[in-house]
């Protein structure tokens, strides 16, 4: 008899997640994903300046702050036709760059490492013997006997108050746990170190933008920070060096803290790269635009596709192919739910029809979730850093493939083992490593421009309303932490008449289509072993490898009728 | 009583010290942070050990409740530097719940909360970051099945302190911009009677929140606030007041276009639509990433993010304010607030939708602990 159970709040994510399953002979046999909160901005957006959109889009996220502001100017900027100066396009892939490798640091460490890192082990760590393991994995300076002595003194002080704060109540010491205290406590010291680094590194896009998280920055047509090396009042050569360190410190972090502890933990859990695999499919929209022509061809990260997990054929990715189901989703559609519509005819109308909180089960033979379901040519689509570097991987981009072999080398896996939790949880670090490495190329190009006296951030052409065509659209996409990422806006008379966002966690979080296809976290989750259904510590495993993040992905409402009117200002 | 002569009028009792020491904090670090918090409470240096001393009290538990948000302000809890998130967690306060960082999930995440809101009935420190829906009985955010509503009812009622974090939860920020999708509403407004203090910002600036924390936890209460519960020694004054292209404005030297040489050169981005001259926020001098930087100084006019309805009332962003030349500098808040909101309420009302419009989020004096 199968038993279902519910994991709700899913914590140690973005925003609200709920997932529900059925467990039967020690596996997951039937699983439910559900967002349980709903905001509603795109209604928002209705009626309103597009180049004020990306102010209201940043704040789908917090977490992965900016990622929605880049989508939203690009969507203006491919609906006014605006080319953006090239400086502008150094500073976005300096701030995507960062975000990227800044997120991936907080998701591995602070959100992740939990699911495999048992800290009440690591106060039973022999400190030498620590000492040992960690300079025989990485030259990271932080490896004395002493220092991991002190770490763990201080833990153990802690946890002699008796009082554990965000650590009581959880997993520890459940079976899943496989790593040597050692182990455990070098994970542990890390946690607390890459508290500091995240924060250090982010300081690039206060330096750029003002601050982080939501930096206020961006501009349809460029970026609004000055670049001037005779000026103290925009970025100059000191700022540069500023960054610049900044820079190398969070790659020096990345390869000789986050990519060592990746490996030395992987090699404990490599059950893990046959669990968790999912439906398969995988969609990468591509990002950082290594010129400055129109179009998609430069992109440091490709375009494409990837079905049945056929590596040998990166197909191309085509945004007119894309539909959104609300079968499963508390939404409505006027010609009937079981119809995908293209976000550009994209409608949506709330209606909450699932049990009235408080609650204990949701109905989930019914509409049970506020995330509607993408789907590409009707299939469902896993996207996020394994897929971004897959397609990348395949369509043999030389960094990438040099670093997921190195990586496959050392954990001595087949390709085939990245279809999986850990290949997912890789492939975050891998994707962490090459945007720390290419981040400097970024800065040096910006540099070399301001040296040779180009200063525009901007480009003010079609600043103005008064010159953009009575109707427009256009789609604005970005390779996010958590991958593909697509705007899509429609403008009539310098207002935005729609505005639809298919998000990463849509694609990942969202629930059953009118074929019954679930969804990439429901599909990750059949067969996921449980050990105990009481502590189902393997759900958080899968569920975390996706870096989920739910206020993205529940945003979609362009409600009818509703003119928004705004106070007239100058 | 041993001292530690170096420091001292400002001296922190040697046992603290040692105290600390034992739970493996730098010494150094420690007075610097207390010196530095009490500059930020914008106390005489005599306060410092009365500071330090509240800090190696036993943590006190706070319970931190997320609920229509992008998690923006628990992200900018982890920005923090004085003290750092570390340094909080493990040292200053005992962080009951909070769901960002939380290592447990489902029930014993629950079960976790359920303890904490038992055991420390009437001693908690409650945070709120995301605005609250009330359409469809609550349904449109629940967690563990329970609504927003219930959850933050429930909190607030044994709470010491409340304290709600940005803009969502201080006014109902962007859910509950026009038209307001989901009902969305603020703390105060969905428990009237409790006492809150507000931090908006979008996000709520990691230094002012810190600084809230470590006021109640040195002088057991809440700061002096204004009108709309935001505390003076953060959001006392407008960003202009504070500009440091203040002088620029006064001068008439103004950025026109993005990028231009007046833009490079730091002028005032008034004409860009600036928001600072109606905005009550300290972002000039506390600025944002330990210092780094804030909008204004990054070339970007403020867009008013502490102020309620800013989404509506503040926007278009890239439109100039009107007539900031005329107000006078001993213009109040609450003067200007009120202006704004019958500005904005008589648009909504000439178009017909004045249902959309939500009048701020204004304070009932008495329910707040004054200073004086």
């Amino acid at each position: 008899m199968a038993k279902k159970i519910v994991v709700d709040p899913i914590t140690r994510i973005e925003g609200h997640l709920r997932i529900e399953a059925e467990v039967e002979g020690g596996k997951i046999t039937n699983a439910w994903s559900s967002s349980t909160a709903f905001r509603g901005i795109e209604t928002i957006l209705k009626g309103r300046d597009p180049r004020d959109a990306h102010h209201f889009t940043q704040r789908f996220c917090g977490v992965c702050t900016t990622v929605h502001s880049m989508a939203s100017i690009r969507a203006v900027e491919d609906a006014l036709k605006i080319q953006v100066p090239d400086n502008a396009r150094l500073i976005r892939n300096l701030i995507m760059g960062m975000q990227g490798v800044q997120d991936h640091v907080i998701h591995f460490y602070h959100l992740h490492a939990l699911d495999w890192v048992d800290i009440t082990s690591a106060l039973k760590a022999d400190p030498a013997k620590t000492s040992q393991i960690a300079q025989s994995i990485s030259d990271w300076p932080k490896s004395s006997t002493d220092y991991f002595r002190q770490v763990q003194a201080r833990i153990k002080a802690f946890a002699e108050t008796g009082r554990l704060g965000p650590f009581q109540n959880a997993y520890w010491g459940h079976s899943a746990y496989k790593l040597e205290p050692e182990v455990n406590l070098i994970g542990l010291a890390h946690y607390l170190e890459a508290l500091e680094a995240q924060k250090d590194m982010i300081k690039v896009h206060a330096i750029l933008g003002s601050k982080n998280p939501h930096p206020q920055t961006f501009l349809v047509g460029g970026m609004s920070i000055p670049v001037d090396p005779d000026s103290q009042n925009a970025i100059n050569a000191d700022k540069i060096a500023w960054i610049r360190k900044l820079l190398r410190n969070a790659r020096t972090f990345v390869e000789q803290v986050y990519i060592p502890d990746l490996l030395a933990v992987a090699p404990a859990y490599l059950d893990w790269a046959g669990i968790g695999g999912g439906v398969g499919n995988f969609l990468a929209c591509g990002d950082f635009p290594t010129d400055n022509s129109p179009g998609t061809d430069s992109l440091f990260f490709p375009r494409g596709i990837i079905m049945g997990k056929d590596l040998a054929n990166v197909m191309e990715m085509d945004e007119t192919k894309i539909t959104e189901y609300v079968t499963n989703s508390w939404y409505t559609y006027s010609n009937g739910d079981d119809k995908g519509l293209h976000p550009y005819e994209g409608e949506t109308n709330d209606k909450y029809t699932g049990p009235k909180p408080p609650y204990e089960f949701l109905d989930t033979d019914s509409k049970y979730s506020w995330v509607k379901s993408p789907r590409y040519l009707d299939q469902p689509m896993e996207v996020g850093p394994l897929a971004r570097v897959l397609v990348a991987y395949a369509s043999g981009v030389p960094e990438v493939k040099a670093a997921v072999d190195y990586v496959l080398k050392t954990l001595n896996a087949p390709a085939a083992a990245l279809f999986s939790t850990l290949g997912r949880t890789a492939a975050r670090g891998v994707d962490a490593l090459i945007l720390a490495q290419k981040n400097e190329l970024w800065l040096d190009q910006l540099a070399d421009n301001m040296g040779r006296g180009i200063l525009e951030v901007h480009n003010p052409e079609k600043w103005d309303p008064a010159t953009w065509p009575k109707e427009a659209r256009g789609f604005g996409y970005h390779e996010a932490p958590r991958g593909a990422l697509g705007h899509w806006i429609r403008i009539e008379d310098q207002k935005i008449a729609n505005y639809q966002a298919v998000v990463p966690s849509t694609w990942n979080a969202g629930p059953r289509d009118a074929h019954g296809q679930m969804g990439p976290y429901e599909a990750a989750l059949i067969g996921t072993p449980i050990a105990d259904p009481e502590k189902p510590v393997e759900i958080l495993r899968t569920i975390h490898s996706f870096d989920p993040c739910l206020a993205c992905a529940v945003h979609v409402l362009d409600g009818q009728g509703t003119e928004i009117v705004k106070v007239k200002i100058l | 009583m041993k001292t530690d002569g170096s420091v001292s009028q400002v001296a922190i009792p040697e046992e603290i010290l040692q105290r600390i020491e034992s739970r493996g904090i730098n010494r150094r670090d420690f007075i610097k942070f207390c010196m530095a918090t009490t500059a930020a409470l914008a106390l005489p240096v005599t306060f410092v050990p009365k500071v330090a001393q509240a800090l190696e009290d036993n943590r006190t538990p706070v319970i931190w409740l997320e609920f229509q948000s992008c998690s923006g302000d628990s992200e900018a809890f982890l920005r923090a530097n004085q003290p750092t998130a570390t340094e909080l967690i493990l040292d200053l306060i005992s962080l009951e719940y909070a769901e960002v960082v939380m290592a447990a999930a489902g029930h014993l995440a629950e079960e976790a909360k359920h303890q904490a809101l038992e055991k420390y009935h009437g001693k908690y420190i409650l945070i709120v970051e995301g605005a609250i829906p009330t359409k469809d009985d609550g349904a449109y955010c629940t967690i563990a099945g329970q609504s927003a509503v219930a959850s933050l009812k429930q909190a607030v009622a044994g709470a010491a302190a409340t304290i709600a974090v940005g803009s969502c939860a201080t006014s109902g920020g962007l859910p509950a911009a026009a038209p307001n999708p989901s009902g969305a509403a603020s703390v105060s407004e969905i428990v009237p009677g409790a006492t809150v203090v507000n931090l908006p910002g979008c996000p709520v600036n990691a230094t002012n929140l810190t600084a809230t924390i470590v006021h109640v936890l040195t002088f057991g209460k809440l700061p002096a606030t204004d009108r709309l519960g935001r505390p003076l020694f953060a959001y006392g004054k407008r960003i202009h007041d504070n500009c440091e292209r203040r002088g620029h404005f006064d001068a008439g030297q103004y950025a026109e276009t993005f990028g231009d040489e007046a833009h490079r050169k730091g002028y005032c981005l008034y004409k860009l639509g600036c928001k600072g001259p109606e905005t009550f926020h300290n972002c000039p001098t506390v600025r944002y990433n330990e210092g780094v930087s804030w909008p204004v100084m990054a070339g970007h006019g403020c867009i008013g993010c502490s102020e309620p309805g800013f989404w509506d009332t503040m926007s278009p962003f890239y439109r100039r304010l009107p007539k900031v030349p005329g107000f006078g500098i001993e213009d109040t808040a609450d003067k200007i607030g009120i202006g704004l909101a019958a500005a904005t309420a008589a648009a909504f009302a000439v178009h017909g939708v004045a249902s959309c419009f939500r009048k701020g989020n204004p304070k009932d004096e008495s329910k707040v602990i004054k200073e004086d």
